[in-house]
């Protein structure tokens, strides 16, 4: 029998020499004689234990891990091709206790199967969502997707069905989808992972809300910082098209839906959708006012769908096991699994994906395993550079939409980056104006001038100079840029930079009884 | 002299065969400045006369289009690219001492190059590999966790590739 070993392909493990691992794994069982077949994975979201090599056994998938190039002819020595044991032996992977107390709806498969194999896909569940849609009609499904209480996973939480039933009811020859892959913010990767891991799922995703709203052409947006996951996504959409999942005939249902990538330029703002369908206009990233809402006029004057990776990846799920399976999980009008990502300093970063409820603590601590300096952690930033950053006190609050407006705090796209004691918070204020300068669009005046003037203030702040008029010019400055910006950009870089004041004030030279 | 001449006619033809294949796209100049970028290694400005032509667009509202994305260059960049990360998850993980230590090794600044002209330094903002932090990424291949003595071996490894070449 030919062993199977899985060795993944994802950008995160080549960048701890998957590719190396790969090409020695080789060499050694041709060296050996050995009948092996090498299948490039995604990554099971386990980070710190990249690059994990995974063998079938009659048991079960077998992991090794973290394995490096030099590892290789020891566990061929110790016959890892049959399990056997071996310093690095993880156990049967899905096992692990780290992977097995997850709730994995979304990332089903990534990990799991061969990325740009449509075979593999179809033989774990793949496509029984996007036949099922092929039986209703537009509005059925897209009741059905309202009905599962899925909200927009980029960071706005606006829900999907909602969204999809105007672009459904407006009259037009040509509607599109497209998906915001431009997954910009510091601490997130879950949408890389699905397109590098299982890209069938957001192209069934896509087509099935093609099929609802009677969308004939789909983009996906890309960023040029993920060369893997573009090549990737292309492979499987021409597999998709070869087998007639994409194109003019959809199984045969007559109904069309094509699908192209387009690579983006390195503009965060261009993660904002009206600046994002700007750029695929082949225009600068400048975002546009609202209304009219890119439901009803959005690229090139159509009606759009703009939706997250993880968005359109969760509804093949949802359109196969039913609305009332992925409303169950979940809490208060949060529904569903949040796929979260670990980040910066903790021992066990990764992909943790769980029904909307687990507190910050259970994940910095439990799955994170701590700080990786092994300090203590001081401060969380959850939700991306516009993200509120949090203290030890606010450990507890549950991953809920609602549980972190109550903190005037966002849960975004679901990153969590910890910070140790060394962090200084008056450093990271800075940045996030610095970052909101470099990245500003230039269209209003509060985010192209306050940035750069939010900038200067924190200088003069740490320098002492004007001390308590410059802590007041910093908090004004940041409620016009919240309440005058024209998206999220301007009007959300005062979360990080007035919570970081809030509850770091020592960081400012204020007493920390100014808390 | 001659050489910098060929070298230049080829780049016109080459811009001139993959305006000729973009120009019918949707919304095509950022997949034709990629395709220049991809072929030429950065977007001329001596091209923008024919972009703006053959997509009807002034050269103006080319040069907006170029500048406005980080990613596209208008200059030729060193013979390698160095892009240090940022973010803020990389800079939890010490990429602060990393890109003062980059700095420092090749004597450049960000978005310069070495005098030899061998790397060209970037600041990069998140490359979604922040479960790995810090993050740097080298002629399109990307390393995790890098320390200092990692990235003088990845600039070491650069130039020796340069030797060999």
């Amino acid at each position: 029998m030919v062993t199977k070993i899985y060795i993944p392909r994802d950008s995160s493990a080549l960048a701890v020499g998957a590719e190396k691992v790969a090409v020695a794994v080789a060499a050694e069982a041709k060296a050996r004689g050995l009948d092996v077949e090498i299948i490039r994975n995604g990554s099971r979201g386990l980070y710190w234990l990249e690059t994990m090599v995974e063998v079938t056994t009659e048991q079960g998938r077998v992991a090794y891990g973290p394995v490096k190039v030099t590892d290789v002819a020891s566990l061929f020595d110790a016959d890892f091709i049959h399990g056997k044991a071996h310093a690095l032996r993880l156990g049967l992977t899905e096992e692990i206790e780290w992977l097995k107390k997850q709730q994995r709806l979304t990332f089903a498969r990534v990990g799991i199967t061969d990325p740009v194999s449509l075979e593999d896909y179809l033989e774990h569940d793949g496509y029984k969502g996007l036949k099922n849609a092929l039986e209703l009609s537009g509005a059925d499904i897209v009741k059905v997707v309202t009905d599962s209480g899925l909200r927009g996973r980029g960071g706005a939480a606006f829900p999907t069905g909602i969204k999809w039933n105007t672009v459904l009811g407006c009259d037009s020859e040509q509607k599109y989808i497209v998906c915001n892959a431009d997954e910009g913010d510091s601490g997130t990767y879950s949408d890389r992972m699905i397109m590098e891991g299982d890209p069938f799922v957001l192209i069934e995703g896509m087509t099935i809300a093609g099929v609802a709203v009677g969308a004939t052409q789909g983009y996906i947006y890309i960023r040029s910082e993920y060369p893997h996951g573009l090549a990737v996504l292309n492979e499987a959409i021409a597999a998709a098209n070869q087998a007639g999942y994409l194109g003019g005939n959809i199984l045969g249902s007559g109904k069309t839906f094509n699908l192209e990538v387009r690579r983006a330029a390195g503009a965060y703002v261009c993660g904002e959708e009206t600046s994002l369908l700007e750029s695929l206009e082949g225009k600068r990233g400048l975002v546009r006012f609202k209304p009219p809402l890119p439901a009803i006029e959005g690229l090139f004057g159509k009606p759009t769908v703009v939706n997250n990776v993880i968005s359109l990846a969760t509804v093949p799920i949802i359109l196969d096991k039913g609305a009332q399976f992925y409303a169950d999980y979940g809490m208060g009008r949060s529904r569903g699994t949040l796929p979260i990502q670990l980040a910066g300093n903790l021992k066990h970063c990764g992909l943790v994906e769980l029904a909307f409820g687990a507190t910050l603590r259970e994940l910095l601590y439990d799955y994170g395993g701590g700080s990786a300096s092994g300090r203590p952690i001081r401060a969380v930033q959850v939700g991306g550079p516009l993200g509120a950053y949090l203290p030890e006190s606010q450990f507890d609050t549950p991953l809920d939409y609602e549980a972190f407006a109550k903190l005037w705090a966002v849960l975004g796209h679901g990153g969590i980056v910890a910070f140790d004691d060394s962090v200084d918070m008056a450093k990271m204020a800075r940045y996030a104006f610095e970052f909101c300068a470099v990245e500003s669009c230039g269209k209003c005046t509060p985010c192209r001038i306050g940035s750069t003037r939010g900038v200067e203030v924190i200088d003069k702040i740490t320098a002492g100079k004007d001390h308590a008029k410059n802590i007041e010019l910093v908090r004004d400055l940041s409620d016009t840029m919240l309440n005058g910006s024209l998206c999220a950009l301007g009007g959300m870089t005062p979360y990080p930079v007035l919570s970081a004041l809030n509850h770091f004030p020592e960081d400012f030279g204020l007493s920390s009884e100014a808390k | 002299m001659s050489d910098l001449q060929t070298t230049q006619e080829v780049s016109v033809a080459v811009i001139d065969a993959l305006i000729a294949k973009h120009r019918q796209q949707p919304g095509a100049l950022l997949p034709l400045l990629h395709a220049i970028q991809d072929a030429v290694g950065y977007v001329p400005e001596s091209c923008y006369a024919s972009i703006s032509k053959a997509l009807s667009l002034s050269v103006a509202e080319v040069h907006g289009v170029v500048t406005f994305y980080h990613h596209f260059r208008t200059h030729k960049p060193g013979r390698h690219i160095m892009q240090i990360c940022r973010a803020e998850s990389c800079q939890a993980m010490g990429s602060e001492a990393l890109e003062a230590h980059a700095k420092a090794c090749l004597n450049v600044d960000y978005h310069q190059t070495t005098s030899d002209g061998a790397i060209t330094l970037e600041p990069v903002y998140c490359l979604g590999n922040c479960a790995l932090s810090p993050t740097v990424v080298i002629d399109d291949e990307i390393y995790g966790r890098v320390s200092p003595a990692e990235l003088d071996a990845l600039i070491a490894a650069a130039k020796v590739s340069e030797v060999k070449a």
